[in-house]
């Protein structure tokens, strides 16, 4: 059983309505063949509309295309 | 280590004075400077010039007099004396050019409609309203049809921010509790580099700035811009310094973030477009990334988690995010008006007329851009080591 400190240690991913998945915590991101991926900041947005320049990160463009996830 | 170098000098070092456009500037600086004015005297000029001003957005007088002494309680101004920073009577003079501000403000703007105190409808409310925003596009005419000396103008107009960007929101820090603060600082630490000092944004756009030759000393083109740019920027250092106002500071973060990540894009093409490297694009290019994680953030946690904790802040939140829009629409425009007419977006500096005022050519505050050696942005020699 983990203890309440540890579970709020857990990396946390937020669906963001309508735009990205906000990735929040210690998890790698990283190419198919486990390269680790460039990684600016501690908390991330990675795109889930298909249509970011920046893929996997999200660069606004959900926005423009009116992408719905509900 | 070079970088490191240039990044603390920049960081430390205190505004260049500007100079006065009129009456109240020039009784603010007498009194700064220490050339006799008895402080008091800035409260008649302030007044006085308070009831002659038909539009106080655009007085370049009281704007930059306002701008001046906010100015005080961020970097300090070079020669001037930092208690002057918490002089009673300065505060007063700065008092009543806030009120009339914060009421034209609220005339000019109207507060959107609001949406439930919820999270999630405050965050979804943000994200229409922001979309919504049809204003002239600055980023698109950046992206395909700016000029070099445009590309420099560009620059100069954003200087006064953002070489202190994320600043006037920091003030919010203290004044905000729980979900808010920790948004709030999850985006702020994001905006200072996250511990390393290169990485700081306002840094970062330093170092554009010397890769088009510019000065990036800050206070270097203040005598450039406009009263509605500096305008853009008091209206962030009045919600930032004012806790009653502190929905108003976090519902312009919230917009401000909303409307930077696509545009920020557009920038970096128009660099990119005039051969310039990743030197200069950097800025724009991390702020597309930045601000596609910190709009979730501002929008939900922060703005959301505000109105969430504290519901009587709704219509100050939605209040301040139409204010970005629209203030920085305005300036946007301005600059889009004077490009697509051929003209310099720059005031011609050095001028202490008074707002409003021309002079022989009837242009007080354009010049042609069109002359291949317009003297005021062939950059002078950057006055830091290369």
């Amino acid at each position: 059983m983990t203890s309440k400190r540890e579970e709020q240690d857990l990396p946390e991913i937020v669906a963001c309505p309508n735009g990205p998945l906000l990735v929040r915590g210690n998890v790698r991101i990283v190419t198919p063949d486990g390269e680790p991926l460039p990684r600016d900041r501690r908390t991330v947005a990675l795109c889930r509309c298909g249509v970011s320049t920046l893929k996997p990160y999200c660069d606004g463009t959900h926005k423009a295309i009116n992408f719905r996830t509900e | 280590m070079q970088a490191n170098d240039d990044v603390v000098r920049s960081s430390t070092a205190p505004m260049i004075p500007p100079t006065p456009r009129g009456p109240a500037s020039t009784t603010l600086f007498d009194v700064l400077l220490g050339h006799g004015s008895d402080p008091s005297a800035l409260v008649d000029a302030v007044r006085a010039a308070l009831a002659g001003t038909p539009d106080l957005l655009r007085d370049d007088d009281l704007q930059l007099t306002l701008f001046s002494l906010y100015e005080l309680q961020y970097g300090g101004i070079e020669g001037v004396d930092d208690r002057w920073e918490w002089n009673p009577t300065l505060l007063t003079a700065r008092a009543a050019i806030e009120e009339r501000f914060e009421a034209e403000l609220r005339a000019a703007v109207p507060t959107p409609e609001l949406p439930a105190p919820s999270a999630e409808a405050v965050a979804q409310a943000l994200f229409d309203l922001t979309s919504a925003d049809g204003g002239p596009s600055v980023s698109r005419f950046v992206a395909k049809k700016a000029t070099d000396e445009q590309l420099h103008e560009f620059l100069i107009q954003r200087s006064v921010y953002t070489l202190k960007e994320a600043d006037p929101h920091s003030w919010a820090i203290p004044r905000l509790r729980g979900r808010a603060k920790a948004a709030l600082v999850e985006i702020q630490s994001d905006e200072y580099g996250g511990g390393r000092p290169t990485r700081v944004h306002s840094a970062i756009f330093a170092g554009t700035m010397r890769g088009l030759g510019l000065d990036d000393r800050y206070g270097a083109y203040v005598d450039s811009v406009s009263a509605l740019t500096l305008a853009s920027l008091n209206m962030m250092s009045m919600f930032g310094l004012h806790r009653r106002l502190r929905g108003c500071i976090v519902g312009h973060l919230a917009a401000f973030e909303m409307t930077s990540s696509i545009p920020s894009r557009f920038y970096g093409n128009g660099f990119r477009r005039l051969g310039y490297g990743e030197d200069v694009t950097w800025y724009f290019d991390e702020h597309v990334e930045a601000d596609a994680v910190h709009e979730q953030i501002a929008g939900r946690d922060l703005a959301g988690g505000l109105v969430e904790s504290d519901p009587v802040l709704l219509a100050d939140v939605m209040f301040g995010a139409a204010a970005c829009l629209a203030v920085d629409g305005w300036a946007g425009e301005e600059v889009l008006d004077a490009w697509t007419a051929g003209t310099s977006s720059l005031r011609t500096t050095g001028s202490a007329q008074p707002a409003g005022s021309a002079d022989s050519n009837g242009s007080a505050t354009v010049r042609p851009a069109a002359t291949q050696d317009a003297p005021s942005l062939v950059p002078e020699k950057h006055p830091l080591p290369a």
